[in-house]
């Protein structure tokens, strides 16, 4: 019960020592010194890039109060996205787009491939899953009341990346080349060709002629594995910029909080 | 009220300007001059990758494909009461897939009234429904095709019995050549069995539709029918 004693008058204290100063708090395992090099390296690059305020800008960002779970719907689905780019990059590596071995390619791969079958799979219940995702996120947005101003524009972007998420599971769709996707395709480009004026063109641009023919499936592997996916991951680039820019807005049953004093100046 | 006209204003001089370095006469500074070079420089860089790939991208919509005839067997093969299937290469190096199986038959007088030529003493009947293009079949017991997908039905003729198909099916162009029949170019047909050039599934014929949707410039019915 040394402590009892009362405290020392300010002056008499011992001055507390500086940062630079060895306090006996200094740990020099070898953890600490490799934190230290990791920390250094960051450092390194943040003196040339200047990076970390970019980084603190986007990710500690004020949320408003009552934000909840539903919010999360939109990183959801941008790691749906992820997930899609990753395992059809993997899956890239044993596809043909050729009409003549595409099918056997994917039977091999979803037979005799260790994992195939699996991450094959994730691909395709992965696309369901994103379609999902985006709608969820869309009502979520809708019924918040997300897309009022100054967000507007973050709402057609969003739009624009539900329709080229549609596009990739239309394009997707024929590439295992089974009797399904064959047919599917088939009708999908026969209700695009019903527009009137443009649509016979768009189906035949679609098709790469009047016929389903012989370049259709690369065609469609093209759009499917480079242009929307460049597009998409583009347009996700913007969508978060603005959701950073903008911030989120509070659940509509927030009440709006005045500060005290503004509420005096109104009455 | 006539308002009189301003004389039109002079170009500024960059030497009026007081601009550094200013030659005699110069209308442009430099520096504007350079930017819009450099601007237009790179438009044209620009211009000059896109232009032929996007090109090269919608070449197939405006490409002739070469029309071909395919023998499907000797005359005495096709009765004029009911289709023989046959098939047919529509698309070549694709294997299956640019098959299509073909109904074909004698021209029948009792039944049909399309005015006769030598393209239609043997009637050849695409497969592809009329609706969104799933494959039909013939059903010999109800003399009708039957479209799997959404419920389409043809007649024995290939005329619309009920369902969605907006237009008769599809036709062939058969001709005899050295007691074969060949098979040929296909062609739409109206509710009339009138000869269009060929369109995709979903695409009526009837009223305006043939200018709803036109046809391909190249991909026309054969000239003269």
């Amino acid at each position: 019960m040394a402590n009892l004693k009362p405290p020392l008058p300010r002056a008499l204290r011992p001055k507390p020592k500086g940062p630079s100063e060895d306090n006996g708090h200094t740990k020099t395992g070898p953890k600490d010194k490799l934190a230290e090099k990791g920390i250094a390296t960051i450092d390194w690059i943040d003196e040339r890039t200047s990076l970390s305020g970019g980084a603190r800008w986007l990710m500690f960002r004020k949320i408003p109060k009552g934000t909840n779970w539903f919010y999360t719907l939109g990183s959801a689905t941008m790691f749906a996205f992820l997930s899609q780019a990753v395992t059809g990059v993997i899956l890239a590596m044993y596809y043909d787009p050729s009409a003549t071995r595409a099918y056997e390619s994917m039977r091999y791969l979803t037979n005799e491939v260790f994992l195939g079958e699996f991450v094959r799979g994730m691909h395709k219940w992965g696309s369901t899953v994103m379609v999902i995702l985006v709608f969820l996120h869309m009502g979520r947005t809708f019924f918040f009341g997300a897309y009022k101003y100054p967000r507007e524009l973050n709402w057609v972007i969003g739009v624009v990346l539900l329709i080229l998420t549609l596009f990739m599971g239309f394009t997707g769709y024929l590439l295992p080349f089974d009797q399904r996707s064959f047919w599917a395709t088939q009708v999908g480009l026969a209700i695009n060709g019903t527009g009137p004026l443009v649509g016979p063109y768009l189906s035949d641009f679609a098709r790469a002629g009047p016929e389903f023919g012989v370049t259709t499936l690369s065609r469609f592997y093209a759009l499917h594995m480079l242009v929307l996916p460049g597009l998409i991951a583009a347009m996700i680039g913007a969508h978060l910029y603005l959701v950073a820019r903008l911030g989120t807005t509070a659940p509509p049953w927030m009440k709006a909080e005045i500060p005290a004093d503004s509420r005096k100046d109104d009455a | 009220m006539a308002r009189e006209r301003k004389p039109p204003k002079k170009k500024k001089t960059t030497e009026e300007a007081r601009i550094p370095g200013a030659f005699e006469g110069e209308t442009v500074t430099r520096r504007r001059f350079m930017t819009g070079t450099a601007h237009t420089a790179g438009g044209i860089a620009v211009t000059a990758f896109t232009l032929p790939a996007i090109a090269l991208a919608a070449a197939p919509v405006f490409e002739k494909h070469e029309t071909h005839w395919e023998a499907v067997g000797p005359v005495a093969d096709f009765p004029d009461d009911t289709y023989i299937p046959r098939t047919l290469t529509l698309v070549r190096g694709i294997g299956d897939v640019g098959k299509s199986t073909v109904y074909i038959r004698k021209y029948s007088t009792q039944l049909d009234d399309e005015e006769r030529d030598e393209y239609n003493e043997y009637i050849a009947i695409s497969t592809r429904c009329m609706h969104l293009g799933c494959p039909v079949r013939f059903v010999a017991a109800s003399e009708r095709f039957i479209c799997p997908c959404h419920g389409g039905v043809y007649d024995f003729q290939g005329k619309v019995d009920g369902g969605p198909p907006v237009r008769p099916l599809d036709r062939f162009y058969t001709r005899v050549r050295n007691g074969n029949v060949e098979v040929g170019p296909r062609f739409s047909v109206n509710s009339e069995l009138k000869r269009f050039s060929p369109r995709d599934p979903g695409m009526p014929l009837d009223g305006i539709g043939q200018y709803l949707y036109p046809a391909r410039p190249t991909a026309r019915k054969l000239p003269g029918t």
